[in-house]
């Protein structure tokens, strides 16, 4: 059995007094393909933004390879540089070009030489079918291109775990299939991912494991077999049979 | 030399040149050395003012840095709203006899005058980088962060190279402002423009010709530098369109193919090697294969 990447302990969220998660218990294994689905406003996004605090918890622990990185003193952006993360919006650097984006978090973060970073950069745009574009900046781009190069430039950092966060939502449904299919082929690859998303065919048929969240909690998770074919909750049953009559 | 007895108005301004040009040259010189100095400097001051104001500091997690910017914020505050609401020819007897009469610190004509510009400007422009910063929408520095970069990285290579775009027309407007407004230094004795044209208007009492020829030489420096800036505008703005380093897998011809202008360039041979390589795996159908399983995904 092979230890946790992440283990999420106890783990509470609260704005204000609004509670979004409330003691959360949760872990990823190397290897693992987890989709997360729920409702709106269940805090999906929010457990993702806290695992690699982008939001600060309220309360519990996150722990990466074993070590507390919610531990005051620890410096987040060591652990954000190995944990990447897909937004809705892209959230491309709006000054640079395609190559720029995906080579300026080596060079920075990773302190890479230009060459390698530069390489390593095109191996991953063309993974993505975007190496012909280097030289676009990302507002000559449509959605589809520009959330493939937002992949890219996540997986040049060499992460461990990449985080999606509703990679699909923002884009026109002619160009959710190319995006799918790039994230389809990394979790071939045996890439570690967390995938918030409301694609159900992509959860059943390319995750290793399906979490359903409602109010903050962890209703029910499992195999997607097991969840889609026969969830043991009514809440997760009557979520499911919604998307189902669709 | 004597104003020549019979002369008319295109006479006259033609000696005053003849016999003055050096004083307007220099008095131009120092008003233009004076208003990019200060500028820049103002700007130095804006741009460390305006990041000042946007750095996070969580209250929990950092509560000393918290109460530090706090602080640190507070007398930036009042150093804008001051420097903003008092005329600066007032500011300049202030700081300049106050300096003087105060601490006993004679300035010399240099250091007040680009002190005074300067703090001038950083007033203005610390408004405008914050509002520049703020201008850039918070996801692109999520994603900077989402990397793993410190606040300082995201600042210099994401947000500020943009807020510096966005806020360039205002700097313009403040160099602009600086050239015309170095003319009430002439208050502590500065010889700028303004003030050598004064000079020279009382040695005849040619007023009207003397300030004619101002007028013109203020207007060609501010018009120079507003063209100047659209320039460098566009420049940073880059071109309109991209060059597709290969086009559609589909229509892909050998022809269109272009090598690297410069083979003397270092990175010129492992840049072509990668665009090849792509090419061939576009090629190979990579593309094709994407696009005729585009449909499955829903
Ligand atoms: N920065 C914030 N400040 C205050 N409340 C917030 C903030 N972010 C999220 N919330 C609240 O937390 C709750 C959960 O939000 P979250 O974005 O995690 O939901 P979600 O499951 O991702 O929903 P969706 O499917 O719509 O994206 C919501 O009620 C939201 O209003
Ligand atoms: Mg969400």
């Amino acid at each position: 059995m092979s230890e946790p990447i992440i283990e999420v302990r106890h783990l509470s969220k609260r704005f204000g007094r609004n509670e979004v998660l409330r003691d959360l218990d949760f872990s990823v294994l190397p290897g693992e393909v987890i989709s997360i689905i729920g409702a709106s406003g269940s805090g999906k996004s929010t457990l993702l933004r806290c695992i690699n605090l982008l939001e600060e918890p309220t309360g519990g622990s996150i722990l990466f390879h074993g070590q507390e990185v919610t531990a005051p003193g620890t410096d987040p952006c060591a652990l954000r540089a190995r944990v990447g993360m897909v937004f809705q919006g892209f959230n491309l650097f709006n000054n640079m070009t395609v190559l720029e984006n995906c080579v300026a978090g080596q060079r920075k973060v990773l302190r890479r030489s230009r060459e390698e970073a530069r390489a390593n950069a095109m191996a991953h745009l063309e993974k993505v079918g975007m190496a012909s574009y280097i030289n676009a900046k990302p507002r000559q781009l449509s959605g589809g291109q520009k959330q493939r190069v937002a992949i890219a430039r996540a997986l040049a950092m060499d992460p461990e775990v990449l985080l999606f966060d509703e990679p699909t939502s923002a884009l026109d449904p002619q160009m959710v299939g190319e995006v799918l299919e790039v994230m389809r082929q990394l979790a071939a690859e045996g890439l570690t991912m967390l995938v918030v998303t409301h694609e159900m065919a992509f959860a059943r048929d390319v995750s290793s494991r399906v979490v359903y969240m409602a109010d903050g909690v962890i209703c029910e998770q499992g195999a997607p077999a097991q969840l889609f074919g026969a969830p043991q909750n009514p809440r997760t049953r009557e979520f499911l049979s919604r998307f189902n009559s669709r | 030399m004597s104003l020549p007895p019979e002369s008319d108005f295109f006479g006259r301004i033609l000696f005053l040149l003849q016999s003055y040009g050096g004083s307007y040259l220099r008095g131009a010189w120092v008003t233009m050395v004076i208003a990019l100095i200060s500028t820049f400097i103002g700007c130095v001051i804006g741009f460390a003012a305006g990041i000042l104001q946007t750095i996070p500091a969580d209250r929990r997690r950092a509560p000393a840095r918290f109460w530090l910017l706090r602080a640190v914020r507070l007398l930036l505050d009042v150093y804008v709203e001051v420097f903003r609401g008092t005329p600066m020819m007032v500011q300049a007897m202030f700081i300049f006899y106050g300096a003087a009469s105060l601490f006993g610190i004679n300035m010399d004509m240099w250091t007040a005058a680009l002190l005074i510009v300067s703090v001038n400007t950083g007033a203005y422009m610390a408004e405008t980088v914050r509002g520049g910063i703020l201008s850039i929408d918070p996801g692109q520095t999520e994603g900077a962060k989402a990397l793993g970069m410190t606040h300082f990285q995201t600042m210099t290579s994401v947000v500020l190279p943009q807020a510096l775009r966005n806020i360039l027309p205002q700097i313009g407007n403040n160099l602009i402002i600086n050239i015309k407004d170095t003319c009430v230094l002439s208050v502590i004795g500065v010889v700028e423009l303004f003030s050598a044209a004064k000079g020279v208007a009382g040695v005849y009492y040619t007023f009207f010709e003397s300030f004619a020829i101002t007028m013109v030489i203020y207007f060609v420096l501010t018009f120079a530098c507003s063209r100047l800036l659209r320039l460098w505008e566009k420049r940073l703005d880059g071109p309109e369109n991209y060059d597709l380093v290969l086009a559609d897998g589909l229509v892909q011809g050998e022809g269109m193919y272009r090598y690297p202008k410069n083979p003397a360039q270092p990175n010129a041979d492992l840049r072509a090697r990668q665009l090849w390589d792509a090419q061939e795996g576009l090629r190979d159908g990579k593309s094709n294969g994407a696009q005729s399983e585009r449909g499955r995904g829903e």
